[in-house]
């Protein structure tokens, strides 16, 4: 089987063409990019709104119990003939829709609870020399709580890199598609083959937001702070 | 009091909602300018919320407070608390910024320029006793002191004529909290700033401040005066009893060698003959004697060892030398450890300016 995978990978006609692995990873890491992208602009707003005003702490923890319940894959489901209505088309939408459902919540909750747990003293103390509510948001709050968002942003990316996947059951061309093939085809190699670079995919998304993290928080030499609010997903 | 008041507060009260009673009640206070103003008290006497009420991160339910003259909620919240330095017991360091960003934080609220910036923030660096190596550092990787000291720095940034300081020395340890306070007063000496601070410990309100405000629980004012007024009259049972132990103690803290006037003592010049140091001992009823020469004391010698006339190598070193800045406290306690039961007083030129004993101490305090 790890022959078979070999041969797959090795052979270039694997690699080029409308289903070559080329253009199938540019298709997954693009829905992956774009669903992040919007979990990010729909979550981080009003989180951080919330977290500055300590208010909101009951629908957070709702939140993370509600997306542990969603099977990403009833989500799809659930959209498809929605999209089809819309004339939206079958593959694409129906999975952005559930991977950013997928996504929002860590990006959420950990942007809020970065806000919220800002130490007291911290807020006090800028508020004490001066500044006014939205300057204590945008320059101590938002800068304070980074850490703790990009560790959020993090465990969301891996995870919708990793789901993206499933977008090949509703005939999303990603490298999801090898793997249907493969099974359909009996050629497990191929599956193999596929599954890894998912895998790599994921670990490489991995290990880049973790060095965005750290280059844009310095400060923060606490490693454990990554792990405090990121949230377990069942997929 | 003879300096302009920089702070008043007129019948200013806080309840806070659902509470039973006042936090503060009714307080009058003036606090002059360039003075540090202590407000001490038990836990729920409204120190601290007296504190902010100043900077209006608590807004007084009643009253009014007036800052330079003007009230305090005639300008925008913001822009008063830009012009009082605020530093806290935690410090609320930004974990985010350096040493130097946070230090500073109002000149960039207030649009300085970088080069005025960097060039203020180095020059607190210094006033504070830090080095300008640490300005490049982030908080995490400070010392709780050092941490006190940014924050102390921070506060002064803009250079504002009001201080308020919120139990700044309670999160660190004894040694460390000794030393600055030291600091606090020696800063003063040159900065000159009015400055309220809150502590839940007598000693250091008696320590740091010119005058010292006592407040008891719901907000009650129940002495305002000098530390030394306070100790030597307390105003009330209470006042008395928040003192505590050691009062005369306490007082002779606060009094300084150069407060009372030290005996010449028994001190011969190096060439007297016996009969006369005899006689000098008998005068001061004691069975030792200094040796003295040139204006410099030697040293001491027991007078049952003189032998012929007074001579330089016989000189044992006092143990108890003193200056006079030493407190009188400090200078009792080098006198209970002597052979000789004094206190040598020398100058910081050297120059021998008498002894300190019991009676003087005792005398100074009266």
């Amino acid at each position: 089987m790890i022959e078979d995978a070999l041969a797959y990978l090795t052979d270039a006609d694997s690699w080029w063409g409308r289903n070559g692995l080329v253009n199938l990873t540019w298709n997954h890491v693009r829905l992956s990019g774009a669903a992040l992208l919007a979990a990010i602009v729909l979550a981080v707003p009003p989180a951080l709104l919330l977290g500055h005003r300590h208010r909101g702490g009951l629908l957070t923890v709702t939140l993370v119990n509600l997306s542990r319940a969603l099977p990403t894959f009833a989500v799809i489901a659930f959209v498809l003939p929605v999209s089809y209505q819309l004339d939206l088309g079958l593959g694409f939408w129906p999975t952005f829709v559930a991977l950013v459902l997928l996504a929002l919540p860590p990006v959420f909750v950990n942007a809020y609870t970065g806000v919220d747990d800002v130490d007291a003293a911290v807020v006090e103390a800028a508020r004490g020399m001066g500044m006014r509510e939205s300057e204590v948001l945008r320059r101590v709050e938002v800068p304070a709580a980074m850490p703790l968002l990009a560790a959020g942003v993090r465990v969301s990316a891996v995870q919708v890199v990793a789901t993206t996947t499933l977008g090949t059951l509703v005939g999303y061309r990603c490298l999801g598609t090898p793997i249907i093939q493969g099974i359909a085809e009996r050629d497990y190699g191929k599956v193999l083959a596929a599954a890894v670079i998912v895998a790599a995919l994921s670990l490489l998304t991995d290990a880049a937001f973790g060095a965005l993290g750290r280059r844009l928080t310095p400060w923060a030499d606490n490693p454990t702070i990554e792990t405090k609010a990121s949230v377990q997903h069942a997929t | 009091m003879s300096q302009p008041v920089a702070i008043r507060l007129e019948q200013v009260c806080k309840r806070y909602p659902g509470a039973a009673g006042l936090a503060v009640d009714h307080l009058d206070l003036e606090i002059p300018t360039g003075e540090i103003v202590a407000l001490v008290g038990p836990s729920g006497c409204g120190k601290t919320t007296t504190l902010k009420m100043i900077n209006r991160l608590i807004e007084p339910t009643s009253g009014t407070i007036e800052i330079h003259g003007r009230p305090a909620d005639e300008l925008p919240v913001h822009e008063l608390r830009r012009g009082i330095g605020y530093v806290i017991q935690q410090t609320g360091l930004f974990p985010h910024k350096t040493v130097a960003g946070n230090i500073a934080t109002v000149p960039r609220l207030l649009g300085w320029d970088k080069a005025r910036t960097r060039e203020r923030v180095e020059e607190l660096v210094d006033l504070v006793g830090l080095e300008r190596q640490m300005l490049d550092r982030y908080p995490s990787a400070l010392s709780g002191g050092q941490q006190q000291r940014v924050g102390v720095a921070r506060a002064l940034a803009a250079d504002p004529p009001i201080l308020l300081m919120d139990e700044p020395y309670s999160a660190v340890d004894p040694i460390v909290r000794a030393r600055l306070q030291d600091e606090l007063l020696d800063l003063q000496r040159r900065v000159h700033k009015t400055i309220v601070l809150v502590t839940h410990d007598v000693d250091e309100a008696l320590k740091l401040g010119d005058r010292v405000v006592i407040l008891n629980v719901g907000g009650v004012l129940e002495q305002a005066a000098p530390p030394a007024e306070i100790l030597a009259d307390p105003a009330s049972p209470f006042v008395a009893d928040f003192l505590g132990e050691e009062l005369g103690l306490k007082r002779l803290a606060l009094l300084r060698v150069r407060d009372i006037t030290p005996d010449t003592g028994p001190v011969a010049e190096v060439g007297d003959d016996a009969d006369s140091v005899r006689a000098l001992m008998q005068e001061h009823r004691v069975t030792w004697f200094g040796i003295r020469e040139h204006g410099r004391l030697l040293g001491w010698q027991w007078g049952s060892t003189l032998d012929g006339e007074v001579r330089a190598d016989g000189a044992e070193p006092f143990r108890t030398v003193v200056s006079p800045d030493t407190t009188l406290r400090s200078a009792l306690d080098g006198i209970v450890n002597s052979l000789t039961n004094v206190a040598v007083v020398i100058d910081d030129d050297g120059e021998y300016r008498g002894m300190v004993r019991i009676e003087e101490i005792s005398e100074g305090v009266r």
